[in-house]
């Protein structure tokens, strides 16, 4: 086994490693869909985020239109503020509604936006007014119950 | 009664044994890091090393890989039909190689492969005095033979998981959409969808390098500590392949908790 | 030419001061003197177990003696830090029982190896001094045989041939004629011998060998119950009445060695005997 040869088949060991590696990230994972191109910044808050986390997707329409960058807590309004990155190529109305949404019946949580009639666009750094929060499961059985009970009470 | 006391007493001993062997081990191990940083100048060494742990344990790891995989796509399917959900068998598929059997089997199958290879081969190299002549010739054995194959074991071992998930990948692929029926685009979509490149890829990688240092660590330990006879080197080579393996399963859990808990 | 030893230390390149070593408590060496003058052959002999090899490990600091010092060139060996004892051993060779090669290189390379690690001599510099080296043993030819097609007579000399790679003062040889055909035997006593003359080395040999060691050695010093026994030139030790000498050189199975192992009476393990 010379040098030649064994460096050559250590380059080739290393290059598939590396192929494995790149094929997992682009063919398997979602790197391909990661569009680095450039967004712009929109915060929505929201009187409850359900289970909204980081990075999670915003789609309108079902596509996935941009992510969300951070997640915090207004102290003054008791409200949450989420900040989004949305894709530069797409712009929405000032008027636009953004809702927490579950994909699936219990799967994750993304920001689902409907855009409205505002001929205006979202600036960066703009705020959406209209937002509707996660629905939590417990308020809404809890509203069901209250809603039996007191249907059995006023019968 | 003084048989109780002497239990105890021994109980006492082989903790303090073992707190001597864990300190020992850790300054060993240590020192091999800080040898190994040095060991990279040698770049020839480490080449070499790499071929023959890496190159060497490639047929076991893709024929493994590939046959994970068929498991994982016919297991897969009969699990996720009876919830109706077969489109899902590529996300299936995929997370479990990606995040954990791809990682975790590799490193498993490399102990078993390389990891003896190494400890026999150090085990042997002590036993036949080549260790003590190295250091009477003012050559350090850690430095001049441990090291390379340290940093050929750490530079190999990532390489080995991903290819074991990618081969893994398409024998389920195969598997599910050329044996099953399963629909191709829906097996890739929801795969692409299900996947995420940093927190799914990137943690398996993250595990894999972890996992590399540990048996690596393992394997040349164990030789370098292995009494110097034939009964001592294949006493050697067992425990080498299972204390990396019971190493490489707790640091994956470890690991698995810190990671992919939300 | 054999010559006695002379009790001027300014011309001992390694002198041994009342070392005391053991392994547990029980001490194999308890007050050994040794003294081994520049360009001498020595043969350290004694029975298994009496301390030979610990003797070679205390020369080259492998161990630290519990008590006395081991002088080499005028250092304490046992008070070195790791990286002026690796200085110091650059300037000593030693010979495993073996051979110890390396069994991932080559002839050649192993030959080559201390060169390598501790020069920057050029490629053709190097190739030129490990075919001489090779030679000087008689194996230039097989340069390039790996060490699985060796045999053990040509592994020792191979081995031999890498001590002497960098001409150190201090040869070591830790039973070099152990399990040799009786031609190897001559070729690698003849080899220490000449090697030590035309290195101006001096050479200590730990050895049970008493016919081929007494050929060339200018001094034999003998080892038992962890004390130098018996110290001279090989006709003096010949002409020795001391027992232990005796018992050693001419191979007696009873002396102050005993043949027996400490046992209980024949009578009591053979039921010999009324029994109580």
């Amino acid at each position: 086994m010379t040098r030649k040869t064994t460096d050559l088949l250590v380059g080739l060991f290393v290059l598939a490693g590396l192929a494995a590696i790149l094929f997992l990230a682009l063919k398997v994972g979602n790197l391909a869909s990661f569009s680095f191109a450039d967004g712009y910044s929109v915060t929505a808050r929201f009187d409850n985020i359900g289970g909204l986390k980081v990075r999670a997707p915003v789609k309108s329409a079902g596509v996935v239109v941009g992510r969300v960058q951070s997640i915090g807590f207004d102290p003054k309004t008791f409200q949450a503020t989420v900040q989004m990155e949305i894709d530069e190529r797409y712009r929405f109305p000032k008027d636009t509604s953004a809702s927490i949404l579950t994909s699936g019946l219990l799967g994750e949580q993304y920001i689902g936006l409907s855009p409205g009639g505002d001929p205006d666009d979202l600036e960066p750094g703009d705020r959406i007014t209209m937002t509707q929060s996660a629905v939590v499961l417990e308020n809404l059985i809890g509203q069901f119950l209250y809603g039996r009970a007191s249907e059995g009470g006023s019968q | 009664m003084t048989r109780l006391l002497d239990a105890i007493a021994g109980l006492g001993a082989w903790v303090v044994a073992l707190l001597v062997g864990m300190g020992y081990g850790a300054r060993f191990f240590l020192r091999l890091c800080l040898v190994s940083l040095r060991a990279v100048r040698r770049p020839r060494l480490v080449i070499d090393q790499v071929h023959f742990i890496g190159n060497h344990s490639l047929s076991i790891i893709l024929v493994s890989g590939l046959f994970v995989g068929f498991v994982l796509g016919l297991q897969g399917y009969y699990t996720l039909q009876s919830f109706g959900s077969e489109q899902a068998l590529g996300v299936l598929v995929a997370l479990s190689l990606v995040r954990e059997l791809g990682p975790v089997v590799a490193a498993l199958l490399f102990a078993g492969r390389a990891g003896t290879s190494l400890t026999a081969e150090i085990g042997l190299m002590k036993s036949g005095e080549q260790l003590l002549a190295m250091e009477m010739m003012a050559v350090d054995p850690v430095a001049r033979v441990l090291a390379p194959r340290f940093l050929g074991a750490i530079i190999a071992m990532p390489l080995l998981a991903a290819m074991f998930s990618a081969v893994g990948v398409f024998g389920g692929y195969l598997v599910g959409v050329h044996l099953i029926g399963v629909d191709a685009g829906a097996f890739w979509s929801q795969m692409q969808a299900g996947v995420d490149v940093f927190s799914d890829v990137g943690n398996g990688l993250i595990k894999s390098v972890v996992f590399g240092f540990i048996c690596a660590f393992v394997a040349l330990f164990v030789g370098y500590e292995a009494r110097p006879t034939p009964e001592g080197v294949a006493r050697a080579t067992t425990t080498t392949v299972v204390a990396s393996s019971l190493a490489v399963l707790g640091a994956d859990f470890l690991l698995t908790a810190l990671m992919f808990s939300t | 030419m054999p010559q006695a030893p002379d009790k001027n230390p300014s011309t001992d390149i390694l002198r041994i001061e009342n070392v005391r070593f053991g392994y547990d408590e029980r001490p194999v060496l308890d007050g050994v003197d040794m003294a081994f003058r520049r360009g001498t052959v020595t043969a350290l002999m004694g029975g298994s177990g009496s301390g030979k090899t610990t003797v070679l490990r205390l020369i080259g600091g492998q161990v630290r003696a519990q008590r006395g010092r081991v002088l080499f060139e005028g250092v304490d060996v046992g008070a070195l830090g790791r990286n002026e004892l690796f200085k110091v051993r650059r300037r000593m060779g030693m010979l495993f029982q073996f051979g110890a090669l390396f069994t991932d290189l080559d002839v050649f390379e192993n030959v080559a190896f201390p060169l390598r690690e501790h020069t920057d001599l050029p490629e053709e510099t190097i190739r030129d001094l490990v075919l001489m080296k090779l030679n000087a043993v008689g194996l230039r030819g097989a340069a390039r045989l790996r060490t699985s097609q060796v045999s053990g007579g040509m592994a020792r000399r191979i081995a031999l041939a890498r001590a002497i790679a960098l001409d150190p003062p201090l040869l070591l040889y830790d039973e070099p004629f152990a399990g040799l055909d009786p031609i190897s035997l001559g070729t690698i006593a003849q080899l220490i011998r000449r090697l030590n003359d035309a290195l101006g080395a001096t050479s200590v040999l730990v050895t049970h060998d008493v016919h081929e060691s007494f050929e060339i050695a200018d001094q034999v010093c003998l080892l038992a119950k962890g004390r130098i026994a018996a110290s001279g030139t090989p006709e003096e030790l010949m002409a020795s009445t001391d027992p232990l000498v005796v018992q050693f050189l001419k191979g007696q199975r009873e002396g102050p060695v005993p043949f027996h192992y400490p046992a209980p009476p024949l009578a009591s393990d053979f039921g010999i005997g009324k029994s109580a």
